[in-house]
């Protein structure tokens, strides 16, 4: 085993680090511009603006130059229709009027197309309409819970392969379902085989040959209780669909681990995103050090929404003295509200600035940069520019 | 008093980054008035329930968490909770519908269990509902169990929560006879029935509050029964609509904001005021979205509850203060 570089190993940092040495800004143009930079996910929790961030990350580096393209989960209707995408096709569609030499594509990810798919190519045509038709499977590739991020890494790995061959792209920008299991990709490919080499499996496949019959007597008592819990149908059902889905299983444990390989390496960019909240920063953290664990290539972490600077020197203390002075007069009511609308922007500013500071503290290696809440949504591409310009911006 | 007097389960969904959570517990501690227990369920295995009250992480086992928000007389009840996980459910669900005996550990040995948790789609939020089902609805079969008045649960996010609650459809396809399927028809007599009801968080911004609408659609079309919507984070309301114009127009009286800073013993510089009147007109701008996002709830025609944002963060203190809002606004 190789040692891991130590510029992995963020939360095992001792105190040789003093609060305050990290990183510093993350160069997001510099990230963009540079060729070597293939593909970039960004991952994060819900809520927290990833899909904006990768849009707006996308068109900046394809009016840089870049020949983007951009996978989404689920974009918000006007952002998806103002990038030409709200038709579920699953396959990239350029995006009209961007400005410069490069271009982009964008596609709304279809998660059940996607796994149809990849069955349809992996199994004969009889074997494949068995699959597609069978129970276990409808409910396995359209409910959400953990599909859906195999099958954004599986469509990752497909326009990778693609855009290798056809050169149609020099980078691809992902954008990851809004959940902790985010990250589950990492472990498709130990999942599978867990999955395909779990006992259970193995019995459901062959339960009366070779060394599974010394387990027939387990198995009867199983099948007997889950008969008696679920009908004969499911068992039937269930049997089914893992003997078929058997046959295609090698070759998807195979592109799983290609995808891992593929991520993994230096071309790839991980980008955190986050929220100035307590929640979103802690499930940040979660992501780094998964992604360091896995010495997955962590670029830095984004932090949307951030409240905007107030202006002035004037204290929240300050401040909220006046306004109770001002009050109890009776005059200034609109001066007393300015002071205390300027109080609350310093305390949002200093919470969330003592957040970010802790989680640099505890992660000194991740570059970050910060955007400011912009008032309104963003729904067209004048807006991502706006979003684009300020995750580029110096602090 | 509450506008939710029959309802035994209260469900919280909501966008992400809504702050679904602190809504829940804010409920809870609501709800939970004199003699009153409450239970607070979570299911996504964040352990959020714990992190908010600085408790130790919780087992999968019904805990004494705190007590409820005071009546004005003092009385309070008592708000347990409970973390629910797949895997335990399951376990306990077949111990107490069929003594499995050898069978029940031998499907633990060869790995049954997870693989119902982990692989078999559906089957994860069936066992998860049933849980928070069999903590509504004790019977005879959980001796000793505390009989909860109400129980609100943190739900998985908008996008999630129908099928979530839509147990017998998601298990139509797979199981069509048999005791599980009697089962999931009778949870979703109880989630249809008025004893339940499905909150949705926002915050005044346009995708949540879309989020909000297509999430009602979507419930009342599996005719489950919609709450209310809790308006979440919404900004303090310092100024009145004529200087709120006039901060957007940017016609604020300088002169005057100025001798007024002065006679509040402020130290008046260009910088200082130039700022406020910026802060002022970011905030009209933000209050103007924030009034046309709320028209769009008062149009959603269900009941609308709102609570403020808190600029310094939520610790205990404030999801009291917050289940305060909640019981005067009539949610509890």
């Amino acid at each position: 085993m190789t040692p891991r570089s130590s510029a992995h190993r963020p939360s095992r940092v001792g105190p040789a680090a003093a609060p305050g040495h990290h990183a510093g800004h993350l160069d997001v143009d510099a990230l963009l511009d540079d060729l070597r930079t293939g593909i970039i996910v960004c991952c994060g929790s819900g809520g927290v603006g990833k899909t904006t961030t990768s849009a707006a990350l996308a068109l900046r580096a394809a009016e840089r130059g870049r020949k983007v393209v951009v996978l989404t989960i689920d974009p918000a209707r006007r952002l998806a229709q103002s990038m030409g995408i709200e038709e579920l096709d699953n396959t990239p569609r350029p995006v009209k009027d961007v400005a410069g030499s490069g271009r982009l594509d964008a596609m709304m990810l279809d998660m059940k197309r996607t796994f149809d798919e990849v069955v349809l190519s992996q199994a004969s045509p009889e074997k494949a309409q068995q699959i597609l038709a069978n129970p276990f499977y409808i409910a396995l590739s359209s409910s959400f819970a953990g599909t859906q991020e195999y099958m954004a890494m599986e469509k990752l790995g497909q326009i990778h392969r693609d855009a290798q061959a056809d050169g149609s792209y020099d980078l691809i920008v992902v954008d990851t379902p809004p959940s902790r299991s985010a990250l589950d990709f990492l472990d498709a490919p130990e999942r599978l085989s867990s999955f395909l080499d779990g006992r259970f499996v193995r019995l459901l496949l062959a339960p009366a040959k070779g060394p599974a019959r010394l387990m027939t007597a387990g198995l009867s008592l199983i099948t007997n209780a889950l008969t008696r819990i679920l009908g004969a149908q499911f068992l039937k059902d269930l049997q089914t669909f893992v003997t078929a889905l058997d046959t295609v299983f090698g070759g998807f444990r195979q592109r799983a681990q290609q995808t891992y390989s593929l991520l993994k390496a230096d071309g790839t960019a991980f980008l955190v995103i986050a929220a100035p909240e307590a929640d979103a920063l802690r499930e940040a953290e979660y992501f780094v050090e998964r992604l360091s664990e896995d010495d997955m290539p962590l670029a830095g972490l984004v932090v949307n929404r951030a409240s905007p600077e107030p202006g002035g020197e004037l204290s929240a203390d300050e401040a909220m003295a006046a306004a109770q002075r001002l009050r109890r007069t009776g005059d200034g009511a609109l001066t007393a509200g300015l002071l205390r609308l300027h109080a609350d922007r310093v305390r949002m500013v200093e919470r969330e600035r003592t957040l970010r500071d802790r989680f640099a503290t505890a992660h000194p290696q991740v570059a970050t940069t910060v955007v400011p809440a912009l008032a309104g949504d963003v729904h067209d591409l004048d807006g991502l520019r706006r979003v684009g310009d300020l995750l580029a911006r110096r602090h | 008093m509450s506008d939710w007097p029959k309802v035994r389960l209260h469900v919280v969904t909501g966008k992400g980054g809504t702050g679904k959570s602190t809504v829940a517990s804010a409920l809870a501690l609501a709800l939970a008035t004199r003699g009153k227990n409450v239970l607070l369920c979570e299911v996504e295995g964040r352990q959020g329930i714990a992190r908010m009250f600085d408790v130790d992480p919780l087992p999968y086992q019904e805990r004494r968490l705190t007590t409820g928000l005071p009546d004005d007389d003092g009385g309070r009840g008592v708000v347990h909770a409970l973390h629910i996980d797949a895997e335990s459910a399951l376990l306990e669900y077949l111990s107490m519908y069929y003594r499995l005996g050898r069978a029940g550990k031998a499907l633990d040995r060869f790995g049954v269990i997870e693989f119902a948790t982990t692989i078999a789609p559906g089957v994860r939020d069936v066992l998860l509902t049933g849980k928070v089902y069999e903590a509504v609805q004790r019977n005879s079969r959980n001796k000793s169990a505390i009989e909860y008045d109400a129980v609100v649960l943190d739900a998985p996010p908008t996008g999630r929560i129908t099928p979530f609650l839509n147990v017998s459809n998601e298990l139509a396809g797979l199981a069509k006879v048999g005791p599980i399927k009697a089962q999931s028809d009778t949870m979703m007599t109880l989630f249809r029935s008025p004893r339940t009801a499905v909150h949705l968080v926002t915050v005044l911004e346009e995708m949540p509050v879309q989020e909000t609408a297509d999430g009602i659609a979507e419930l009342r079309a599996a005719r489950l029964p919609v709450g209310g919507v809790v308006v979440n984070q919404v900004r303090p309301r310092d100024l009145d609509a004529d200087d709120l114009a006039a901060a957007r127009a940017g016609t604020l009286d300088r002169a005057r904001i100025e001798a007024d800073l002065v006679e509040g013993g402020i130290a008046v510089s260009p910088a200082l005021v130039d700022g406020l009147l910026a802060e002022a007109a970011d905030h009209a701008e933000r209050r103007a979205l924030e009034d046309s996002q709320r028209r769009l709830v008062a149009g959603l025609d269900v009941p609308s509850y709102e609570l403020p944002r808190m600029a310094g963060g939520i610790d205990l203190g404030g999801l009291y203060e917050l289940a305060g809002h909640l019981r005067e606004q009539g949610m509890a």
